[in-house]
């Protein structure tokens, strides 16, 4: 079967979540520019979108029709020379309405898993749970005569664990998409410890196509991405507990970490911000999943355990907004900062004296918007760091054990074999988290 | 030389904000003035200068594309929105695509000269806004054949232009033509600084002509221009009064405080042949030539012009239309500053088209009231040296690919 052949009959598991109507949207993109190829007029493209509630499928339908049409406006000139024949698209809109209809004319909502039983390959983003995980592919792979191939997007469970579960015989990879699949470049492909050949190629020409990076990652729980994600939150709870020591309540210790992990170590996001970018179940949940696989190493946070207990779950609206979790937001502003402790939330403009009091003196960080995507980089974070050497204060003691942390992890991820060098490291944090930096770096040296 | 029955005068220009990308209060998601607002401002700073609507005989608007852009045609009707005191008067629209400015003046013109009437309000605007810019691109497209549409460039007009560009670069040389676009770019950005209303008035990139030499890029953009080479798209309007002697003195104005037109050029080029030369805009040449024979004068009697510059290339190309440069000797020109603000021929005082804006329908009006202001001294911190024996202003103002000219020149 050819690489068109086999994105002839598709299904996409999940379709209707964050990461599924990601997965959906490119794979859609990519399946109608090969129908639209001259030599293939006449065969059909299929793209089941599957997911348990219509409602959502509704809202993905929404999204895709919003999300292709930004695409073609990018690519129209690409577009214009695919209509080049069609003597009744002239403007710029009606062949842009008309790529919309065509992309969206090879998708197919669905809630029923039976219409799986007919693709050549399955993408799945279903929740991550491996026993469910497990149940569907065997479902699939029993009533699909096509021996189907799999691609799942989990970000913590090793691919032989349902490789086996579901006696797949290695038509199976990890194919780990980065939120929100259609803007992130970066993507981890893992293999199982038999995932065979074909599927490996297939994966590596579809990533191609897609314009993402691919960065391989060993079949160890959690991979590279989640594996620093998930141990990064779990120093920044004992840096809480750091800042509790020193006096800070516990919403104090929340809002200055997360600040020292945005401003000072130069990142898009504070790591509670992203915890609620991600969802607070969610990180919660992959660390409930990796535990089981990591040795000597105990993946798991009190802190989130007790915000769940208390309704806190971040996340986002079907919008992209973001909805209220460890800290509330007005326009994507942090306003305030949940206590676990009184259940309440605090007003940031109650903490921040106090807080920047305690902290002391910072050197003033680059804007990482300034140094993102800067070819001269080093130039600015060079001498950062190095003032943030000397400086005397808790902030930057903190900020600097904050670095030398996310690199120790980096290196772990190596010696530990989850990576195969520093360099994909750097790659999945600076393409998948869009770190400015990699956290294998000599800056503090 | 030719004489007009009688003699014409403009005054009274005024010019709304040229607003979109580049202005520090646009923001393409929020609501913004519609084209009532922009109509209505420029056509009332006109009025109150000439002791109001009482005073107008007829009006002109002139207008490329709302139909489109805002869904609104039958656009006469809006003088008597502007002020109730031009109900039941005689009001006409006209339309040339991106020259459809000079018509409206040159419709004004000729009430005068027709003695039909002796103070004409002319408005020309244009709102474009409302859509991206690759749909902009659609709506501007009929300002050329649109049977070339199916096999144009997405970008419609910036791909024709991108192509005179090629050729320009291929006959007389890349690097020199690229460097005179970059310091075209440069003159323009510098001058609109000097403008409050002008689009590019907060532009604060140091080095310009560095910006604009950035490599093209074919598959984001164009093969042989960047953006910075284009005009931006534009809301705005400018309004202008044209009048007879007796129109001024109805109005109380004096004629030292009004410039007056000595020669005007009109001309039509073929829309469905393409350019005999896409290194030369051979239209703008003859109407520009035609312009100064009526007038009696010669380039060198001229202090300082308004041209279209639609893309730096159509700067080029009419520094050399106006006889300033030779063939292929533009970017030289350009680039030895003679064009600059305190060079020996000032053009685009306020920017431009790249600089100060190009809400299509009314570049051609903007053209004559910043001649207007910079020929009478008004034109504040823009204001360049007019010299005593060289004491004429001329414009030439250009529809699609060098097909719908109209150039008319001043005294002082």
């Amino acid at each position: 079967m050819t690489y068109e052949e086999r994105l002839q009959h598709v299904s996409v598991l999940g379709a209707a979540g964050k990461m599924g109507s990601g997965i959906l949207l490119l794979t859609a993109v990519e399946m109608a520019d090969l129908s639209l190829k001259p030599g293939n007029k006449g065969k059909t493209f299929v793209l089941n979108a599957i997911d348990v509630s219509d409602e959502a499928l509704a809202g993905v339908m929404r999204y895709l029709r919003a999300q292709i049409l930004k695409i073609a406006e990018k690519k129209v000139h690409a577009i214009r020379q695919i209509y080049a024949d069609r003597h009744d698209l002239v403007d710029n809109d009606e062949i842009i309405a008309q790529y919309i209809f065509d992309v969206m004319n090879v998708v197919r909502p669905t809630t029923r898993l039976e219409a799986a039983y007919d693709s050549n390959m399955v993408f799945e983003a279903i929740k991550e749970d491996s026993a469910l995980k497990i149940k569907i592919f065997s479902q699939i792979n029993q009533n699909n005569p096509k021996q189907p191939w799999f691609f799942t997007n989990t970000s913590s469970i090793p691919i032989t664990v349902l490789d086996e579960g579901a006696g797949l015989g290695g038509r199976i990879i990890g194919f780990h998409f980065y939120n929100p699949p259609a803007v992130q470049k970066l993507v981890e492909v893992i293999r199982s410890n038999q995932t065979l050949k074909e599927v490996d190629e297939f994966a590596l020409a579809y990533a191609k196509n897609l314009r993402k990076i691919v960065v391989p990652a060993h079949d160890i729980a959690g991979f590279i991405g989640n594996g620093h994600f998930m141990r990064d939150i779990l120093y920044a709870v004992e840096v809480v507990h750091i800042f509790m020591d020193k006096g800070m309540s516990i919403s104090e210790a929340i809002y200055a970490t997360n600040r020292i992990s945005q401003e000072a170590l130069v990142r898009p996001m504070g790591i509670f911000q992203l915890i609620d970018y991600v969802g607070v179940d969610v990180c919660s949940f992959i660390m409930f999943v990796m535990n089981p696989f990591t040795r000597d190493e105990e993946i798991h946070s009190k802190l989130l355990d007790k915000l769940l207990e208390q309704g806190i779950k971040g996340g986002q609206y079907s919008d992209g907004s973001q909805k209220d979790g460890v800290m509330k937001y007005e326009k994507g502003r942090i306003v305030a900062v949940y206590d676990p402790l009184k259940s309440e939330y605090v007003p940031v403009s109650q903490m921040q004296a106090a807080v920047e009091a305690k902290l002391g003196a910072m050197p003033a960080a680059p804007a990482w918007k300034a140094v993102v995507g800067n070819k001269a980089k080093d130039e600015i974070l060079k001498p950062y760091f190095t003032q943030l050497k000397s400086a005397d204060t808790l902030g930057a003691e903190i900020t600097r054990n904050y670095a030398k942390k996310s690199r120790e992890i980096g290196k772990h991820l190596v010696a530990s074999g989850v990576a195969y060098n520093d360099a994909d490291v750097n790659t999945v944090l600076l393409t998948g988290f869009f770190h400015a930096y990699g956290p294998i770096n000599e800056y503090l040296d | 030389m030719k004489k007009l029955r009688r003699k014409v005068y403009m005054v009274a220009g005024y010019n709304t904000i040229s607003m979109g990308s580049g202005r520090k209060e646009f923001h393409p998601k929020k609501d913004r003035p519609g084209l009532e607002d922009y109509i209505k401002e420029a056509g009332q700073g006109t009025l109150k200068m000439i002791g109001g609507a009482k005073n107008v005989d007829e009006c002109v608007i002139g207008n490329f594309m709302a139909s489109r852009f805002n869904r609104q045609a039958n656009l006469a009707a809006f003088f008597p929105f502007i002020d109730e005191g031009l109900r039941y008067k005689p009001a006409i629209r006209v339309e040339g695509a991106c020259g459809t400015g000079g018509l409206a003046l040159m419709s004004g013109i000729k009430s005068i000269l027709a003695e039909t009437a002796e103070v004409v309000l002319a408005v020309g605007f244009e709102v474009q806004n409302t859509v991206k810019a690759i749909y902009c691109a659609d709506f501007l497209a009929p300002a050329g054949w649109a049977a070339m549409r199916k096999d144009g460039h997405a970008y419609f007009f910036p791909g024709q232009f991108s192509e005179r560009a090629g050729a320009y670069f291929e006959k007389f040389g890349r690097e020199t033509t690229r460097k005179g676009f970059a310091r075209w770019y440069r003159n323009a950005i510098e001058n609109a600084r000097l403008c409050p209303t002008a689009q590019e008035y907060h532009n604060t990139t140091k080095d310009l002509e560095a910006a604009a030499m950035v490599e093209p890029n074919a598959k984001a953009f164009l093969e042989n221009l960047t953006a910075l080479d284009c005009s931006k798209v534009s809301d705005g309007a400018s309004a202008i009064a044209i009048m007879s002697e007796e129109g001024l003195k109805r109005c109380g104005i004096s004629v030292s405080d009004a410039v007056e037109v000595v020669g005007f050029g009109q001309v039509e080029e073929d829309i469905t042949k393409p350019p005999p030369d896409k290194t030369a805009l051979t239209t703008m040449k003859q109407a520009v030539s035609n312009a100064l024979d009526f007038a009696g004068i010669t380039i060198n009697q001229v202090a300082t012009a308004e041209i279209h510059d639609c893309f730096t290339v159509a700067g080029i190309m009419a520094v050399e239309a106006l006889g300033l440069a030779e063939h292929g000797k533009g970017p030289e020109y350009v680039i030895a500053g003679n064009t600059a603000r305190d060079g020996n021929f000032p053009i685009n005082t306020t920017g431009g088209l790249i600089g100060w804006g190009h809400p299509t329908g009314g570049t051609g009006v903007h053209m004559a009231v910043t001649l207007w202001e910079q020929l009478k001294g008004k034109a504040g911190a823009a204001q360049v040296n007019i010299p005593d024996d060289r004491p004429y202003g001329l414009m030439a103002n250009m529809g699609g690919d060098d097909k719908t000219l109209v150039s008319i020149v001043f005294k002082k």
